[in-house]
């Protein structure tokens, strides 16, 4: 127990070390502003003819359900509550299909399982959008670990990148697993 | 952060080299989330394919914006752009002809081709990439650090 308290030390003075090498004088209190104006987002040209004419990411988003992480906005929720009433189709009235089906994955290490709620994925996307070229239909077939995840596969083409960032470890490690009385038993069930 | 304290400190932890990789990475983007510099949104994508080297400005592709308007099968699925930022070989003749951007960006759904700027709006020299991306965050905090 001890070794392994020292192990845990060790990952947080790197993670410590590494975060204050980069940004020595910054106190964790200074948090980004929520919406930075374009013209000083680092990305847009302020010197660019069109920037006067682009809405401002606060403009909007300041209006939805708020979050901590990416765009301080919680997507599902604004989506849920009628916030936002995104187009499914450009041109057909056709309904999206919602397929309401949790997946539960097991092989998660020492981690919370995983719960993927189809729900909440179904609403935003198409089926063909991850089966079954990226995800197999069978549960279980897909075989990943959190380091495709992190390198921008699997859930990670969209976790990462536009959908809640990889640092929300516990919003997809959702699952406690039952803790066994021997630790034989807990090791064959992963 | 509390969460990831106490996940680092956890003793029923199977401790092993990857275990502490992940957690020290963990660890420090969520450093880098509280304490980073100020940035662009959260998705912003900055397609560089060509832009620059035909003289224009890189183009930003704010994902906030359009996932208002739009669910992400209608791009994604109906449209055919690839979950990969500069995976897509977008060029302007492919846009005017109604792929891509295209499919809207007609005059008719949403602004057309003719307004260049209003797109290509990205500063000068900025590779194509998804803004503020995990794997970003993780693999480039030292140069950002020394701005």
């Amino acid at each position: 127990m001890v070794q392994n308290l020292m192990k845990g030390l060790l990952a947080l003075c790197i993670g410590l070390g590494i975060a204050q090498g980069a940004f020595p004088a910054e106190p964790a209190s200074t948090e980004k502003p929520a919406w930075l104006p374009l013209a000083q987002d680092d990305l847009h040209d302020p010197e660019g003819p069109g920037i006067k004419f682009l809405q401002e990411p606060a403009e909007s988003l300041s209006t939805l359900p708020s979050d901590v992480v990416g765009n301080r906005v919680n997507w599902v929720r604004a989506l849920d509550k009628g916030f936002i009433d995104p187009r499914i189709n450009l041109y057909s009235n056709k309904k999206q299909k919602v397929l309401d089906l949790d997946v539960i994955r097991r092989k998660t290490g020492e981690m919370n399982m995983v719960r993927f709620p189809h729900r909440q994925h179904t609403e935003w996307l198409d089926c063909t959008n991850c089966h079954e070229w990226l995800f197999k239909s069978k549960a279980g077939a897909t075989k990943f670990s959190m380091f495709d995840v992190l390198k921008g596969d699997f859930c990670g083409r969209c976790h990462g990148a536009v959908a809640f960032p990889l640092t929300q470890c516990n919003r997809c490690h959702s699952v406690p697993r039952r803790v066994s009385a021997t630790p034989a038993a807990d090791a064959g069930r992963k | 952060m509390r969460r990831l304290l106490k996940l680092a400190f956890d003793k029923h932890a199977a401790m092993n080299w990857r275990l502490l990789l992940i957690r020290a990475l963990a660890l420090w983007a969520a450093l880098l989330a509280f304490a980073g510099p100020a940035s662009a949104e959260y998705g912003d994508v900055v397609i560089n394919n060509y832009a620059e080297t035909q003289g224009m400005r890189p183009v930003v592709f704010p994902h906030w914006f359009h996932r208002i308007r739009f669910a992400c099968k209608v791009c994604h699925a109906d449209l055919g752009f690839k979950f990969k930022a500069g995976g897509n070989d977008i060029t302007m003749s492919k846009i005017i002809e109604g792929q891509f951007c295209g499919a809207c960006h007609n005059g008719n759904l949403a602004w057309s081709v003719k307004n260049c700027n209003l797109c290509h709006s990205g500063k000068p020299g900025t590779p194509t990439q998804v803004h503020e991306s995990t794997s970003q965050e993780l693999a480039v905090p030292a140069e950002r650090g020394k701005k």
